[in-house]
């Protein structure tokens, strides 16, 4: 049996942004993992966050697809690497961040898969998908890290 | 997570996905509808009344898995889709693609 996950949460000083805490995953490149990081961050966020709708859905698919890009793609599921996972959240805000040791890629060139055509591919709807479910994404310059941004009044 | 697949009166295939279909479990659903096909069902209805969500390679599957039916004369259709589900194929259009019925009962007897 494999080993379960296990998050490290941190409160901190709440900060200008209203971040009060702070949770780091590390998540083996299998996506047999996807699931379970999943639900344990979920799971810390929905104590906090006041929109729980938006954590139930919508970041459980917004994160399900950064790990599985993650894992499928930038480590191309070399088991050697792993994905981080950093979540900075308060009851206002998440910031949801998933970097993979791989090169990067150019997130700026993705087609968009709801133009007539691209609709019978079975790929190429993840990036789409997360830029739809939250507020905000945000890339490092490698191209190997992506941050979701949730904000709620 | 699970797939349970059962067959009605009227040659209907229909597998309820219980849990998620997400990158993790997909080529499960799509290696049970294929041996169906294979032994010459060709009516298939996925039931997601107990489904808590599901990522663009599930959808990616449910995709594929259209084309290879109809390719052999067959007819899949899709029911029992919250409000949070129906979303994600409004957002990426795939609600234009599919057969897409409220409740299993009224999709049974659209085939």
């Amino acid at each position: 049996m494999r080993p379960a996950l296990s998050a490290d949460v941190r409160s901190c000083e709440r900060t200008a942004e209203g971040i009060e805490a702070e949770l780091r995953l590390s998540v083996p490149s299998d996506v047999v993992f996807v699931e379970e990081a999943v639900d344990l961050v979920a799971r810390h966020l929905e104590t906090s966050f006041v929109d729980r709708r938006t954590i139930r859905f919508n970041v459980r698919v917004a994160l399900t697809e950064a790990l599985a890009n993650a894992i499928l793609y930038g480590n191309a599921q070399d088991a050697t690497k792993g994905v981080s996972v950093r979540v900075l959240f308060g009851r206002h805000t998440a910031q949801i961040e998933v970097t993979d040791e791989g090169g990067g890629f150019d997130y700026r060139i993705v087609p968009d898969p709801v133009l007539p055509f691209a609709r019978m591919r079975p790929r190429g709807r993840g990036l789409f998908l997360i830029r739809k479910l939250v507020d905000e994404v945000r890339f490092n310059a490698t191209g190997n890290s992506i941050c979701m941004i949730l904000r709620r009044d | 997570m699970t797939f349970s697949v059962r067959k009605e009166p009227n040659s209907v295939v229909v597998v309820a996905v219980d849990g998620q279909l997400i990158v993790g479990n997909r080529q499960e659903l799509k290696q049970k509808i294929l041996d169906s096909l294979d032994a010459g069902d060709r009516k298939f209805l996925i039931d997601f009344t107990r489904t808590g969500y599901i990522d663009s390679s599930g959808l990616g599957v449910l995709v594929s898995l259209s084309k290879k039916i109809r390719d052999q004369g067959g007819d899949l259709r899709l029911a029992g889709l919250n409000e949070d589900l129906k979303t994600l194929f409004e957002l990426t259009k795939l609600d234009t693609l599919f057969a897409i019925s409220d409740g299993t009962a009224e999709a049974l007897a659209a085939f």
